[in-house]
Formats: C-alpha cells, structure tokens, sequence
C-alpha cells in the first residue's frame, strides 16, 4: 500500500444554509476528483452539504503564528475601524 | 403464472441482489484500505441495503401473506433466495469487490433507467429513488477499475485476474424466464436485451480505459435466480440470519 505517497487534501464544504464553503476537514486522496469523491463520502453523508471545494494542503500558504503580535494585536487599539458608533435608524433590522 | 405471482418473484430478485451485494460489502466494515474508503464502501452497503428494504417490502405487499420484509430477508432457506452467484462471490481483495460492483453497477444504472418508467408505480418509484444512489456506485467502481487496471504493474495483473475470475458470473445479470417474458410484455419491466446492450457498451468503454484484456472464456455460471448457489452462501447467510436465529423476533 502506498497511502504514504498520497497527499493531504483540505476539505471545504458549503452547507444548505451557508453561503460560504466551511473548512471541514482534511483527508488524502491520490488526485483532485478522488479528493472531492472522498469528501463527498466523509464529510456529506449525513447531509452537511451542496457544494465541495478540494485543495491540496501544500498549496495553502499560511501566516506564521510567530507574528501574531505584529499582525494582529496592532488593530486591537483601533476600535474607531468598528462601525459601531452609529445610531440604527428605526425600522432597519438584521444589523 | 398470474401478473402478481410474476411481479413478487421479480421484486424478490431485485431485492436479493441488493441485500446479498449489501451484506458483502458490510463485511469490508473496519477493514477498507483506507479509512475513506472504507467508509465509502459501507455507504455503499447501506445504499443496498435500502433498497432492498424498499424492494422486500413491495415485494411482502404484492405476496399479501403473513410476511414482512424482515421476515423475507432474514427467515428464508438457502435455496430461497434468487439473488445472482455474482453478488454473492467472496470480497477477495480489494480489486475483486471493486469488479464484483462495477459489473453490478454498470447493469443496475440502465435498468434503473428504464425501470423509473415503468406502468407499475411502485417499481418506478424505487427505480427512481435508487437511480441517484447506482450513478454514484457506479462513478466510484469505474473509477477504481480504470485507477487499477491502468495502475502499476501488480495492480493490472490483480483486478485483470478479478475480471478473469468473476466474469463468469455475468452472464446471470440477464437472466429472464416467464416471470419477466410476462411483465416486460406488459410494459412493467424493460426488455433486457437493451440493458446487455448498455451494459456491454459501458464495461468495454472502462476496460479499454483500464487497458484490461475483456475474458475469452464462454463458459457462463448461473443458477442463483433459482435458488441454487454456490458454496459461499450458506456462511453469508449463517452471519445475516444470526440475530433472527438465535432471538426470534427481536428487533432494535
């Protein structure tokens, strides 16, 4: 068995009510359509979704946690970028 | 022979065939090559397994006897059950139950086809139901048969010796005898002529993708839709009638 050989694929799944593909999961596949066939098998059986979107790990290139306090504490100060300094107006709703 | 005598012994065939193909498959629970696999193969399983819930209780309604679908399933003798040798042929390895399907499946997908327009409604509507779960049996089977047959070199050789192996098997997809001579001239069933004919053109297309040598041997086994089976039956049937055996009517 050479299972070794088959690489890591990421799973996202859009869901009846979602609009957007949810990462779900990862599974190995030897290619693209036995990804998105094992997906369907795995991670749609009970129903979870419409739509699936396969990608092969290694093509997902990722911030490095190491520079979290760079990249992401300095907007912690800048509550102003928030839109909630504005009154609703009556009558408007799902805000 | 009357329409109804005809209608249950087909339905009792169609649902055989499911129920016997579904406890193989069951048997790959825990033990797929690989975990997607294995899980793709039990959906496989529980596909079948359904449909022969559908088929088995039709088939109890048509029979209008003191027989449930359970009943059918779980109670009969050995020499009772029509399901074809093929589906009830060991998993072997990995290539033989991904051949054991894909010659199923590339049967079940035309008839289904056909069977969806069929005068008796009930047919047709389980032939419709079960249409969307065979296209998708028979997607994933195609697909391996091509992966291995057009693999490696050990891969090739494996599932050409599956294909060598279980095609003796096939001719008993096209089995008919009076029940179905009747009902196809009724409109109820497809006339299977042309199903051989889909069948034939879909397995040389997936052969030749595969680059696997179709058998020459002639020589065709049958016997299965008369209740004659071969000796792997009666170990499948010992694990399926277990529960209902030992503890009669009991249900969870």
């Amino acid at each position: 068995m050479t299972k070794k050989d088959w690489p890591l694929w990421e799973i996202f799944i859009r869901s009846k009510q979602g609009l957007n593909h949810k990462h779900v999961g990862s599974l190995r596949a030897a290619d693209a359509e036995m990804a998105v066939e094992n997906a369907r098998d795995v991670y749609t059986r009970r129903s979870e979704g419409i739509s699936i979107w396969v990608i092969e790990s290694n093509n997902i290139h990722a911030s490095d946690s190491s520079d979290a306090d760079m990249l992401f504490e300095p907007s912690n100060t800048k509550v102003y970028r928030h839109p909630t300094f504005y009154d609703v107006p009556d009558g408007i709703s799902h805000m | 022979m009357t329409k109804n005598e005809a209608l249950f012994n087909y339905t009792l065939r169609l649902g055989d065939d499911s129920l016997i193909l579904g406890q193989r498959l069951a048997e790959w629970c825990g033990h797929g090559p690989i975990l997607e696999e294995d899980i793709a193969i039990t959906n496989i399983s529980l596909d079948l397994i359904g449909q022969a819930t559908n088929l088995l209780n039709y088939a109890a309604l048509i029979e209008n006897k003191d027989r449930n679908a359970d009943n059918i399933a779980f109670l009969r003798l050995e020499k009772e059950y029509c399901n074809i040798l093929l589906v009830e042929q060991l998993n072997g390895d990995f290539g033989d139950t991904m051949m054991r399907q894909f010659l199923f499946d590339a049967f079940r997908k035309p008839l289904f086809e056909m069977l969806q327009f069929s005068k008796d409604k009930q047919l047709a509507a389980i032939a419709e139901k079960s249409l969307k779960e065979t296209k998708y049996h028979l997607k994933h089977s195609s697909e391996w048969i091509i992966r291995l047959g057009d693999g490696t070199e050990e891969s090739h050789q494996r599932v050409q010796n599956s294909l060598t192996n279980l095609w003796r098997y096939t001719d008993e997809l096209f089995f008919t005898d009076e029940s179905d001579t009747l009902l196809s001239g009724l409109g109820i069933i497809p006339d299977f002529s042309k199903i051989k004919e889909l069948w034939s053109a879909n397995v040389t297309a997936v052969f030749e993708q595969a680059t696997l040598q179709m058998p020459a041997n002639n020589w065709q086994f049958e016997g299965g839709r008369k209740g004659r089976h071969s000796e792997h039956m009666g170990y499948l049937l010992a694990e399926l009638q277990y529960m209902q055996r030992a503890y009669p009517n009991m249900e969870w």
